[in-house]
């Protein structure tokens, strides 16, 4: 067959991961887990509009151990997902595609991620303080 | 070679409809729209949360029922879900093969984001004008 000389699109079981390639699929990974999360926050809000039993409820559950894990996950997956967009944005604008900057800008949203992440539990801790 | 026209409709109308619907960049367009919307939104939603973290149930009413929070939470549920959808759409469009299944959870995606959208706008109705 001619179709056998072509070059064939990447085989994911022998492709090395890159930052280019990891940061694509964790776009999608959080943006269905970022739709997965907005159950919690339309309970939250349904809660709290029932009545003050339901919505103690909610907060123990958000405030328990696995509670606060996930919400974790989900902190870090809407900034990653917040800044990674960001940079989704940027190349809709023809703006970032050379190697050396798509590298960069990857790293940079990662740490961003994880230090926005960081920031905001720090001041969740300290606002649980004040109560 | 000009085919014998036999068929009682004239060209121009043969041709009518066959082409772009000029809709082919609606989805693209919606969902970056949605997205540059969202930046803003998130970034307010995650601190109103984090502001508000450990809260009770009457210091929550108080928060989602002031005007301001109201607005933007409705905003928030609006163009999230919105967003939502058109991210989860393409992940069923790209994943799922099968036909009936992919049309069937195309439908009860969008079937489930409007009902969640909704079910929480109701809830926030009621906290901002109900008893």
């Amino acid at each position: 067959m001619a179709m056998q000389n072509r070059p064939l699109s990447p085989h994911l079981q022998v492709y090395r991961p890159q930052i280019t390639s990891v940061l694509s699929i964790l776009h999608r990974i959080t943006g269905v887990w970022l739709a997965v999360g907005s159950l919690l926050l339309v309970y939250w809000i349904i809660a709290a509009a029932v009545g003050p039993e339901p919505f103690a409820t909610a907060q123990s559950l958000i405030g328990s151990f696995v509670g606060r894990l996930l919400l974790f996950g989900w902190t870090f997956a809407l900034f990653f997902h917040l800044a990674n967009g960001i940079r989704h944005l940027f190349w809709d604008m023809g703006r970032g595609f050379e190697l050396k900057t798509v590298s960069v800008t990857g790293w940079t949203v990662v740490l961003a991620a994880l230090l926005l992440t960081l920031i905001a539990w720090a001041l969740g801790y300290w606002q649980l303080e004040l109560l | 070679m000009a085919r014998a026209n036999t068929d009682l409709r004239s060209e121009l109308g043969r041709v009518r409809g066959l082409g772009s619907a000029k809709e082919g960049v609606q989805h693209w367009w919606h969902q970056r729209l949605t997205a540059v919307a969202l930046v803003p939104l998130l970034i307010w939603l995650v601190a109103g949360l984090v502001a508000h973290a450990g809260i009770d149930r009457a210091g929550a009413v108080a928060w989602l029922g002031s005007p301001v929070t109201f607005g933007l939470m409705l905003l928030v549920l609006g163009v999230g879900f919105w967003h939502a959808l058109l991210g989860l759409q393409v992940v069923v469009e790209d994943y799922v093969h099968h036909e009936a299944v992919k049309l069937t959870s195309l439908i009860v995606l969008r079937f489930l984001c409007i009902a969640l959208a909704l079910a929480a706008a109701i809830a926030l109705f009621d906290i901002a004008f109900g008893g």
